[in-house]
Order: structure tokens, then C-alpha cells, then sequence
């Protein structure tokens, strides 16, 4: 066991675990943030996904150890300021879910899509989402909220700019 | 009825609202005194409650698979009940708090479990206008109701809510009805013209705290001293335990015990990651069986057509199918083959057991959660009032948890342990052992006469289902079956034949299943996936139909009409005409250009074609147009465009029900086009997403169009039915696929799925 200390979602934890343990059983079960689920523990289908560094990580498969003093955005933090980050809010609007255990994955690996590419065709959509499995196969309004996300988020950086003009 | 959680629930209003109530008795779990007798069905009290602010909650046997169901039992309580949806909310599926009417299963929530729940919440709209009458000292028939308040019709003024009139009392009013089911008052269901909430489309209320994380999941379930628990399954099927060596594991931090008791093994650790390292590193010697479990499933059909079925059901006969083949003009044969499918959910099978006060709560996702309470009651042989299921969401797979291992498991080891445990399956133990759809070979003979009409049909289907496990049976949940306990008769499994309205003047549909040689501690276990026999029958009757619409060389859509028009048969739901009303509503949406299949091959890399296939499940009809890109370099299917008329009678909330067939139809897409589980001989090989693939977001269709139809002879009418809609959607997609291809190629496939490598040979073979 040792004492690591995470900045999750804005907050400095310590934790005293193995330090290879996955991040994954740190989060849901010492930091009470089970909005990532294990689906597989081999980083295969996405369940599991929170955001390090501006990259959507595999939680199952990434030893603690490893991200001691990066911050850590799961799901839970993706609101802000009590308000809905765009992507909630269009899984809403389209009503994705179905049984929604895999849309943790979904709206984390999204997010980083749509931080590196606002504006993402199609194509770039399924090709960013690719690994990450719905078996409730909800894929097809998945995409449809990314689209109105995208949307959303492209007017309101343009209302800003405008307002800053 | 222990003054405990359904009164801790009842009076506390602001907690009762959708989702947090799963929550709210997690955290109560520790001061929940016990017993649990079972509800009285015949209270009305037991159904609804009414606080003062106005505010009901509809308390319903049943759980939510991810359709929303919930919402849509909140839709047509509230409209019976003439309260605001808004005002309403939902508590499902937890043992002690809601009658049994038998959790999910069938499809049937709405269509045979909606009419109890309106029925209750007609009575109690009866009960409260006549509470309203006295008060208000009007005849009821001279009081108006709406959005749950009650006025004198001629003097609006005078008016009292029904929070007034019941709030934070009993209604103490007695039902009647010999079974749940038929639970029922004095009122009268409304015509359900009269409905404002039904034909709505209120947002689920589950959602919300799906996407932000706030919800608790079974799968979440925790409780102070809570220990972890990992199984060690047998290596290969039938192995039997010859001993452990305990000391390997005696290093791992956190170690608290090896379970084991005939071939079941677990390892129990504080903490969740030293139970997943404790049981991938205890030592264990296990005997393997001398015989083969199975044949491999690369020899698996050549084992079904030979194998002496284990039982045959008498077939059943309309004509004269042989003197009908003799004379036809054209015989077509055909056979066809399904494999084995798993549920692999995305989450592998848990629960959480506390055996706290000497009962035991478990929280769990399972579908059937009564069915838990029953069968783990008799599996530890402890009072049924000794044991509540807390039902909670979970990770869907439609039909996994009707048989809910980690349940069971859970229990035994929180009863062993005297501990809290929670235990949680991994992915190639959830993706090797889950139950099976079971394997069907399918052998289809048609006759054609000169004109190209369809004479004679015989139909012969064979399905490896022998030991089908449906329910949550003590003796039959893998841990029982590993403990070496054995029902007195295996479950005989069934087969199936073709759903449809055609007219056909000669035909014999015979149906066989047969036994592979392991039928216990095996990891090709049957169980009720999602229609559990019905993609499998119409792959290979819808896929025949069109063989024969192409041989008599008549468009499909029309051979299937002419077979629909040549009777004017009907059945009490007018399956016909619904039929008749889907093929075209699909067809006209599709566009359907009127021609026979195949269509000429065209050039380049891509060619495309277009399927259609039909059926009903039940009363629900479905019509699927299926528009498909084979690429003949890689093998590739992709399916571009589906179409999917659906009648599934009254439809209570159209957006929810049109995700619920989106999806639905998807699943279809992947059961089609990757889903097989592959064995050696002794055990199942696909383990994981790479050894056993799903479909992924680079397969979703370009477009799915969802036209709800209502083909009902008289669609006004005031008693319309709800029919079920969750799994009716996916019987014809394979066929919709494979009819596709056929178009597309002049390929006929009739082995599922239709990988890359499959095609790729089958279009080399004809020279595509």
C-alpha cells in the first residue's frame, strides 16, 4: 500500500492503495465516482473512461501509480457550475440511453472528440468513437447528439466572441 | 406490512421522485427491519399513493430494460388517474415495496401487465370522486376531474385536490381478481380516445441521472464492511475440483477466504482489486471429463444434422404438403444455419447480498427480481419473508439476468461469510459463460406452380436447446449446477416455427431439438436471448420466402402481398390486415421500386440492394426494409438504410418507442453481421470484444426510419390494445440483411453471421 495523491474533478484525494491498482476501483470504490463502470477491464470497450490530460483514458487498465498529480475529469465532472456540459445536455435532448451503462464512455470519449475537433463530420465521429461499444446498440442517436453538441457548442463560442468584439 | 421502507417511502415525498428512491432505500439498507411478507395484490393501497402535495407515486411489479417502460407505466396511470405526469413518479421492481407481477420477460409490460395498473389507478380516481362528492356535497356525476383536482362542473370554485382528499392516508380499499393480472375495482378503464398523456412523448425520467453520473446502479451498490468477491470458473466444461492449494493466495493483501463447494470456487478479499488478483492467482487442480463437452462450432451443424433429436414435437399439418410437392411446377430447397449468440452484456453479472439482521437484502439488476427472492429463498432454504430484491438498473443484455447468477452467488457467499458481499463477474467468464441463444438448423422445401404461386411449404427446424435455463430455478443458476445440484428432468427446450399470415394451401412445419453431449457445467447453456427463438425462424423463413420469390421471379414485396390477400382469415387482433397495413407503410416509405431480385450486378467495388422481411411476435407486427453495400473487395456488408413499419396497437410514448425499435434493430444488425460464439471442444474460445465481436459505431446505419402503423380494421376504436414492443423488431433483420445481399449480389447467405471472410468466399465462389 502507499498514500497517492490524485486531483480528481477539481479536487485534491489522497488514497492509500497498491499503487498498482487500477484507477478504475480507486474512483469507483475509495473516491465514491461511479459514473465509469468496469465493462471489461482490458480497455477494450469504454466503459470505464475518464479524461486525463485532455485525453479519454481506460481507467480499468491504467495502474493509479501513473497519474498521481494529473488531473482527472470523470463524468461527474463534466457539469459545470451546476450546469449540464453540452454533450449531457444533447444526450437529453435525443434521448440516447437505453439501459445507459455504457454511456460514461460514450459522452467521455465524445468530449475529448469534440475538444480536439469541434466540428467533427460523420466520418470523423464514427471513426472517434469507434472502440467505445454500446450493446444496447443506441450508436445511431449517439451520433445524432454529438451533431447537436457540436452545434451547441459552436454557437455558443460564437456568442462569445461576439460579445468580446 | 413492516412499518419500514414502503412507509419510509410513502412519507417521504421528496425523496420519492423517479430515480432517487433506488438510492434512498441503498442507504436505508442497514436499518430495514424485516420480514418481507409479500404484498397484497388486492389492496389499492399496494398500488398508489397520493401525498398531500398532490404528488403520487404508482408503485409496479415490474423493471426497466432500458426502453422506458417506467415512464410509459407513469403515462397511462396518470391518465386513468387524471393527474399531471409531472406529478407522478415510479417505484419498480424492489420485492417488499411492490407487488409481484413477475418483474420483465415476454415483451408483456405493457400489453398484459398495463391493464392491472390502469385498472388500479381507475379505482382509484372512483374512490377519490366519491371522497370528492362527500365533500363537496355534488353527485359525482355532477363533478369534473382533471390534473388531479376535482370541481363541481357547474361551479369551478368549488373544487378540492386529490392531496386533500387521500394525502398521507390509506385508502384502505379491497380489489378483486384471482391473480395479479386480473387485479381490478369497480371502475372502468377509459376509452382511450379520453387519453392527453398517452400518444405524448415525456422524456424518460431515468435519463437525467444517466448522464450525469448521479445515479446508482446495482452494479454501485456498496454498504459499510462490504467484502469483494471473484469466482474461479472451471477451466473447461465438466471439469470436476480435485483441490485447491490455498496457500496461493494466502500472500494477497487483503485475503479473507476461498469458498468452494463441488466445482463452484470463489476468493473473497476487502478490497475489489485483491479479489481479481487473489482469483487469478489461486491455485486450483481440476480433473477434466474424458469426453468431448460439444463438437467445435466449426463442426457444430454437421452435429445437429445428424444428432437423434432429444424430442420432436408432432408436426403440424394443413393439406396435402407431399402430393403438393409432387405436382408443383418449381421445388425449392434451402437450409439454413444460426449459431450459438451470447447476451454479452457490456457488464458482466453482479450483485450485492447483506446479510445483515439475519435476512438478506440483494441488490440486484435482475429483470425478474421476484423470481430471485423465490428461487434464492429455496436455494439457501431460508423464509421467502426472510429475503428482499432490491431491483436497480443494470447493464442490459434482455433475457441474461431472467437467470441471474451473481444473485445467487452473492447470497451463498454473504450467507457463508456473515458479511456483506459483493461479487462481480469478469469479462471472458460473463462473455464464455453467459446463457445462449441457442444454435438452429433449419431445412425449408417449397413448392411453386406454373404461375408462380406458392403451393406447398414444409419447414423443419432443429434447435440445440436441450437443458434451456429460464428463470432464477435453485437447482439450475450455474452455481447450483457447479455444486452438483440437478432438477429431477432437464428443461426439454423448444424450437420454433415461422411467425406469419401467409395463405398456404399445403404445409407442414416440424420442430426438433436436440441435446448436445453436455448439458450441465456448460458453457453453452441456453437461456431466453432476446426473442429466444425467433430471429433464428425467421432468418430462414423470411430468407426461403424470397428464394421463392425470386425462383417464380415476382418482386418480394408483392410475392409476400399475394400470400397476405389470399385468405381473409383473421384472428381476434387482425393480425392480417395489420400485416397487410405494415408490408405496404414499409414499403411506401422505403420507396420500394416493384421489381424481382436479384437486381443485374453492377460494376465497381461497392454494390447495393435492398431486403425485406416480416413478422409478428404476439400481436405486434413489424415489416423491415433492409438497404445494404457489399463490398466485394473486402467482404464487407454494411447496412446503409432500414426501414421498419411497427404495430405494436396503442402507442403510449412514440419517441421512447422509436428509440426502443432503433435500437432494437441494430441489435438485429449485430446478431447479423458478427455475433457467434466459437468453441473447441471443451470450452468456449470467445472471451472478450476482440474474440467475440459487436457491432461499433462504424457500422451504424446512414438512416433508420421507424413508421408506426395502426393497421387495426377499426383504429379508432375505444378498447385499442398496447402490445409489447421489445423484441418483435429484431426477428426479421437477419432476413431483411441476407434478402439484401441477395439483391445485391445474386448471393444467397444462409449462414449468420455474414463476417467479411464468409462473404468474401461465398461472392468468389459465384463469381461476383
Amino acid at each position: 500500500m502507499a498514500s497517492i495523491s490524485l486531483r480528481v474533478n477539481g479536487t485534491s484525494r489522497t488514497v492509500d492503495v497498491d499503487p498498482a491498482t487500477p484507477l478504475l476501483y480507486v474512483l469507483r470504490n475509495d473516491l465514491d465516482l461511479q459514473g465509469p463502470r468496469f465493462g471489461c477491464g482490458l480497455g477494450q470497450c469504454g466503459a470505464c473512461t475518464v479524461i486525463i490530460k485532455g485525453e479519454a483514458v481506460r481507467s480499468c487498465i491504467r495502474p493509479v501509480s501513473t497519474v498521481a498529480g494529473a488531473e482527472i475529469t470523470t463524468l461527474e465532472g463534466l457539469a459545470q457550475n451546476g450546469r449540464l456540459h453540452p454533450l449531457q445536455q444533447a444526450w437529453i435532448d435525443e434521448q440516447v440511453p437505453a439501459c445507459g451503462f455504457c454511456q460514461n464512455g460514450q459522452i467521455m470519449t465524445a468530449k475529448v472528440l469534440l475538444d480536439k475537433n469541434p466540428t467533427p463530420t460523420d466520418a470523423q465521429i464514427r471513426q472517434g468513437m469507434a472502440n467505445t461499444l454500446c450493446r444496447c446498440m443506441t450508436y445511431y442517436r449517439i451520433q445524432s447528439a454529438i451533431k447537436r453538441a457540436s452545434k451547441t457548442i459552436a454557437s455558443a463560442s460564437r456568442a462569445e466572441t461576439e460579445v468580446n468584439a | 406490512m413492516s412499518a419500514t421502507r414502503r412507509d419510509f417511502i410513502k412519507t417521504s415525498g421528496a425523496l420519492v421522485v423517479g430515480l432517487s428512491v433506488a438510492g434512498e432505500i441503498l442507504l436505508d439498507a442497514q436499518s430495514a427491519a424485516g420480514p418481507y411478507p409479500d404484498l397484497d395484490f388486492k389492496q389499492l393501497d399496494s398500488w398508489i399513493v397520493i401525498r398531500p402535495d398532490n404528488t403520487a407515486t404508482f408503485f409496479v411489479g415490474k423493471t426497466d430494460l432500458g426502453q422506458g417502460t417506467g415512464t410509459a407505466f407513469r403515462q397511462i396511470m396518470a391518465d386513468e388517474l387524471d393527474m399531471p405526469y409531472d406529478k407522478t413518479s415510479c417505484v419498480m421492481g424492489v420485492t417488499d415495496v411492490t407487488v409481484d407481477q413477475g418483474g420483465s420477460g415476454g415483451s408483456d409490460a405493457l400489453q398484459t401487465d398495463g391493464y392491472p395498473m390502469r385498472r388500479v389507478a381507475a379505482e382509484a380516481r372512483r374512490v377519490l370522486l366519491e371522497l370528492a362528492s362527500a365533500r363537496l356535497g355534488v353527485p359525482v356525476a355532477q363533478l369534473t376531474v382533471s390534473d388531479g383536482v376535482v370541481s363541481v362542473a357547474a361551479d369551478s370554485s368549488k373544487r378540492v385536490t386529490y392531496g386533500e382528499l387521500i394525502g398521507g392516508r390509506k385508502f384502505n380499499t379491497t380489489l378483486t381478481g384471482s391473480n395479479i393480472n386480473a387485479t381490478t375495482g369497480q371502475a372502468r378503464l377509459k376509452d382511450v380516445n379520453q387519453f392527453k398523456i398517452v400518444g405524448q412523448s415525456p422524456q424518460r425520467y431515468d435519463i437525467p441521472a444517466k448522464v450525469d453520473g448521479s445515479l446508482k446502479w446495482a452494479v454501485d451498490a456498496k454498504v459499510p464492511g462490504m467484502l469483494h468477491a471473484r469466482n474461479v470458473k472451471p477451466p473447461v466444461a465438466g471439469a470436476k475440483l480435485v483441490s485447491i492449494d490455498e496457500s496461493s493466495v494466502k500472500g494477497v493483501p487483503g485475503f479473507v477466504k476461498v469458498v468452494s463447494k463441488g466445482n463452484y470456487v470463489a476468493v473473497v478479499c476487502e478490497r475489489e482489486e485483491q479479489a481479481i488478483q487473489a482469483a487469478r492467482q489461486l491455485k486450483v487442480n481440476w480433473d477434466k471429463p474424458a469426453t468431448a463437452a460439444f463438437p467445435s462450432s466449426e463442426n457444430l451443424y454437421g452435429f445437429m444434422r445428424t444428432a437423434k433429436p432429444s424430442s420432436s414435437t408432432p408436426p403440424s399439418v394443413v393439406g396435402n404438403p407431399d402430393a403438393a410437392m409432387m405436382t408443383a411446377a418449381k421445388v425449392v430447397e434451402a437450409e439454413y444455419e444460426i449459431p450459438f449468440q451470447g447476451h454479452t452484456s457490456i457488464g458482466p453479472a453482479h450483485a450485492m447480498a447483506d446479510p445483515s439482521n439475519n435476512q438478506l437484502t440483494i441488490y440486484s439488476n435482475d429483470m425478474k427480481s421476484y423470481g430471485m427472492r423465490e428461487g434464492v429463498a429455496q436455494f439457501l432454504q431460508m423464509p421467502k419473508d426472510r429475503i428482499r430484491v432490491v431491483w436497480m438498473e443494470g447493464p442490459q443484455a434482455y433475457g441474461r439476468t431472467a437467470a441471474d447468477d451473481a444473485g445467487f452467488e452473492a447470497a451463498y457467499l454473504a450467507k457463508e461469510l456473515g458479511k456483506p458481499v459483493r461479487v462481480q463477474w469478469m469479462r471472458n467468464e460473463e462473455t464464455a459463460w453467459d446463457t445462449k441463444g441457442p444454435a438452429f438448423l433449419v431445412k425449408v422445401r417449397g413448392g411453386l406452380d406454373a404461375q408462380g404461386n406458392l403451393v406447398a411449404f414444409d419447414y423443419d427446424a432443429r434447435s440445440a436447446d436441450f437443458g434451456h435455463l429460464g428463470y432464477n430455478e435453485p437447482d439450475t443458476v450455474l452455481i447450483a449446477q457447479l455444486m452438483g445440484i440437478r432438477p429431477s428432468t432437464p428443461n426439454r427446450g423448444s424450437s420454433a416455427v415461422p411467425n406469419e399470415m401467409y395463405a398456404i394451401p399445403n404445409r407442414r412445419m416440424t420442430t426438433h431439438v436436440v441435446s448436445l453431449p453436455a448439458v450441465w457445467e456448460t458453457p453453452l447453456r441456453t437461456g431466453n436471448l432476446r426473442d429466444p427463438n425467433g430471429p433464428q425462424s425467421t432468418f430462414a423463413s423470411e430468407s426461403f420466402i424470397d428464394e421463392l420469390a425470386a425462383a417464380a421471379n415476382v418482386d418480394a414485396v408483392d410475392f409476400r402481398m399475394r400470400l397476405l390477400t389470399a385468405s381473409k382469415d383473421e384472428d381476434s387482433g387482425f393480425k392480417r390486415a395489420r400485416s397487410i397495413a405494415c408490408l405496404k407503410a414499409a414499403a411506401d416509405a422505403f420507396k420500394w421500386d416493384t421489381r424481382p431480385s436479384p437486381r443485374r450486378v453492377g460494376s465497381g467495388d461497392t454494390l447495393t440492394g435492398r431486403g425485406i422481411a416480416y413478422t409478428y411476435r404476439s400481436q405486434t407486427i413489424v415489416a423491415e426494409i433492409a438497404e445494404v453495400e457489399v463490398n466485394r473487395r473486402t467482404g464487407r456488408v454494411w447496412v446503409k438504410r432500414i426501414v421498419c413499419a411497427h404495430d405494436c396497437g396503442l402507442v403510449i410514448n412514440p419517441e421512447a418507442l422509436r428509440r426502443t425499435v432503433e435500437a432494437g434493430l441494430l441489435n438485429g444488425v449485430s446478431r447479423t453481421l458478427h455475433e457467434e460464439v466459437r468453441f473447441d471442444t471443451e470450452k468456449v474460445t470467445s472471451v472478450d470484444w476482440v474474440s467475440s465481436p459487436t457491432m461499433t459505431h462504424l457500422d451504424t446505419p446512414e438512416s433508420i426510419e421507424v413508421v408506426l402503423v395502426n393497421g387495426d380494421p377499426n383504429p379508432k376504436r375505444a378498447d385499442l390494445p398496447h402490445y409489447g414492443a421489445g423484441e418483435t423488431m429484431l426477428k426479421p433483420t437477419m432476413a431483411a440483411i441476407a434478402n439484401a445481399i441477395f439483391d445485391a449480389t445474386g448471393v444467397r447467405v444462409r449462414r449468420v453471421p455474414f463476417r467479411n471472410d464468409r462473404m468474401l468466399a461465398a461472392l468468389k465462389t459465384a463469381k461476383v
